[in-house]
């Protein structure tokens, strides 16, 4: 998993509550033997309409994905992080987040940043009054902030989880931490059962 | 202090603890197929890691492979997802590597829970762990198997340990002699009809009794490898001279100067005298009778000498819900006798019986005779190219094609309705498999689970009947 430090970049908004899985992924994309090439079929059918958000041209390359609530609320498939950094996003805001969608966010790499009902309303308006509107999110110093530093918002989050996200450690990385124990283990294991190996 | 088998294999497997309980435990053989190890294998590349062990590895194709067209080759693969599922799981052995990988085609391939037995690659004392629930049939050799999502795959692979909390013990007393027609299938399904599909939730199950005790390892897998349907990820027997015995001389058991230290540390596996399980229950033998399911839980099982249970007895409003709705899709009326009800297939086959006392039982059974007319197929899949070299030698294949059965190449066929061998809406089948859900064979498909004797004895007579009256 890719360490996530600091974040500066240019952010989208999606103005929809309760946006759920099967929107971010459906399911007819996820018969895939990969993990990666999820892109595809992010927001599939919502980007059917030219108009939609992710359809604009200054919101290309776009790596924070601005929302509202109860993000990602539906089934647990793990393709909806997948679908969205495999796109390009990095962080999702928003006021809430459904339960799963956020463990799973965690577990890949993507950083799910709440803030209050206001301070997304502020964000909502700064991002569509100016073009190319970017945020700074600052996991150490759990910030968010404009890059004119005219906005500075603080954001909660749980310990352990962001010291691997810090550190670039998915739950293999956390168990290689063990890696001397394991061998060990295994050394005395192979000595005294070496039927086994 | 007195330890359970259970206790022995955990404490024996334990890497590192932490306050919580939740244990790194390490993991003895990892068995492989192609359904649930593209994505781990491919996270793997994804962060650049290689195999802990490779060695661990035991490998095949199963799940989606079809039983007929193998003279096609690859291109005998209809279904190209399939296709590409068993072409991924390919690459992935050649580039990554195993101890032993027997592809699709290969006279060894097979059901993963049959080949890793049959070439001792199963051992007592082992952590056995597949993606795949029915890995618990691998306890019938005193292992602690475990069945594993697509994530923890990739876990194992990368770390050859699994992050688990320990289950509670229980220990099911099974004692007596079984009647002549009665078998390990029927123990099993007893053994849910007693506890319930959730009965075993948060247990390892050890078998024991006098009963468990008579059992061939083939017998030990079936009961086993239904301990999941009861709710237990784990269920293990103690070892004895049985399966000392059928490891002797196996491809992959120890040999030369390592064959007797090992058994000397196997014939330890057993639980000592005194040993405290959380819950024991105890069946008496001489009252298990055929069993054959009715609904759409393996809990939902009666004897052949029964009647479909009927709603209106049941007091409690959500279990009376159940049951309707089980009759409604089955298509039974409450109260038919079972040897009432007429069959459209037959399938014998799945990691629950198809190993090679399962089809000498069920030949025996159809030798002479006819598949009746009410019945559109009737398939024998064996459970490997092992089995079915054995069977071909012993000529079975005759027995069951002469009495009008299609005799089909190994893999998990109609068991779940993944691969061609499926039931079409509305179709009942006798099945010797272990799941009977709405849509497990095939949408609207209507499961019968039975043993192995039973199924043959339904397609003879194309309803079902009690075998212990059979001549």
């Amino acid at each position: 998993m890719e360490k996530f430090t600091v974040l500066n970049g240019v952010v989208a908004p999606l103005d929809r509550a309760n946006v759920d899985t099967d929107q971010i992924i459906p399911k007819q994309y996820l018969a895939s033997i990969k993990r990666t090439g999820f892109g595809e079929g992010l927001f599939a059918e919502w980007r059917k309409d030219p108009g939609f958000v992710l359809n604009q041209p200054r919101y290309k390359g776009a790596t924070i994905l601005l929302g509202r609530k109860n993000f990602g609320c539906g089934s647990s498939r793990e393709h909806a992080p997948w679908a969205l950094m495999d796109y390009g996003f990095r962080s999702v805001i928003a006021p809430s987040f459904a339960d799963i969608f956020f463990n799973n966010s965690f577990k890949n790499g993507l950083l799910p940043v709440v803030l209050s009902e206001a301070e997304v309303d502020r964000l909502f308006h700064q991002c569509n009054a100016f073009p190319g509107f970017r945020l700074v999110i600052d996991l150490e110093r759990q910030t968010v902030e404009s890059t004119d530093g005219a906005l500075s918002m603080r954001f909660e989050v749980e310990p352990f989880r962001k010291y691997c996200l810090l550190n670039g450690l998915d739950e293999i990385g956390l168990t290689l931490r063990h890696t001397d124990e394991i061998r060990a283990f295994e050394a005395r294991r192979r000595s005294q059962y070496p039927w086994y190996f | 202090m007195p330890q359970t088998l259970y206790d022995k294999l955990w404490d024996s497997h334990v890497v590192h603890v932490e306050e919580d309980g939740t244990a790194l435990l390490y993991i003895d053989r990892h068995l492989v197929h192609e359904v649930t190890s593209a994505q781990a294998y491919e996270g793997l590349r994804a962060a650049g890691r290689k195999p802990w062990r490779v060695e661990s590895v035991v490998a095949t194709a199963d799940h989606n492979t079809p039983t007929t067209n193998w003279e096609e080759g690859l291109a005998g693969v209809r279904d190209p997802f399939a296709k590409l599922q068993i072409e991924t799981l390919d690459a992935n052995i050649k580039h990554f590597g195993a101890k032993v990988y027997f592809p699709y085609l290969d006279k060894r391939q097979g059901i993963v829970h049959v080949i890793g037995p049959e070439q001792g690659a199963t051992l007592p004392g082992m952590t056995v762990v597949c993606g795949d629930s029915h890995t618990s049939t691998h306890g019938a050799f005193a292992c602690l198997a475990h069945g594993i999502g697509t994530s923890e795959v990739e876990h194992v692979l990368a770390t050859q340990c699994l992050v688990t909390q320990k289950m509670k013990n229980m220990r099911i007393n099974v004692d007596g002699p079984l009647a002549r027609g009665v078998t390990a299938k029927d123990v099993v399904l007893a053994i849910i009809g007693r506890i319930g599909t959730a009965g075993g939730t948060g247990y390892a199950i050890e078998f024991a009794g006098s009963t468990i005790r008579s059992l061939s390892m083939e017998g030990r897998m079936t009961v086993c490898n239904m301990a999941i349907e009861a709710g237990a990820r784990a269920g293990m027997v103690a070892v004895d001279e049985v399966t000392i015995e059928y490891l002797r001389g196996r491809k992959f058991a120890p040999s030369g100067a390592l064959w007797d230290p090992a058994v000397a540390y196997w014939r330890t596996l057993k639980s000592d005298p005194g040993a405290k399980f959380d819950r024991e229950v105890t069946l008496d033998a001489r009252e298990i009778k055929p069993h054959v399911t009715w609904g759409t839980s393996p809990e939902m099982v009666v004897t052949v000498e029964d009647t479909v249970p009927d709603p209106d007895k049941e007091k409690d409003a959500q279990r009376r819900e159940a049951m309707e709705r089980a009759l409604n899709y089955m298509g039974l009326a409450p109260r038919t006798p079972i040897t009432h009800i007429a069959i459209d297939k037959v399938f014998i086959g799945s990691c629950t019986n198809s190993r090679i006392e399962d089809l000498r039982v069920a030949a025996s059974v159809v030798k002479g005779r006819r598949v009746a007319k009410n019945v559109k197929l009737a398939l024998v899949v064996p459970g490997s190219g092992l089995v079915k070299e054995q069977a071909e030698r012993e000529g079975l294949d005759r027995v069951f094609r002469e009495a009008g059965f299609e005799w089909r190449e190994p893999g998990c066929s109609m068991c779940l309705g993944m691969n061609p061998d499926r039931l079409s809406a509305g179709e009942r089948c006798a099945s010797t498999s272990n799941r009977n859900f709405e849509g497990r064979q095939g949408p609207g498909g209507r499961t019968h689970l039975v043993s192995p004797a039973m199924a043959a004895a339904a397609a003879i007579e194309g309803h079902f009947v009690d075998i212990r009256r059979w001549t």
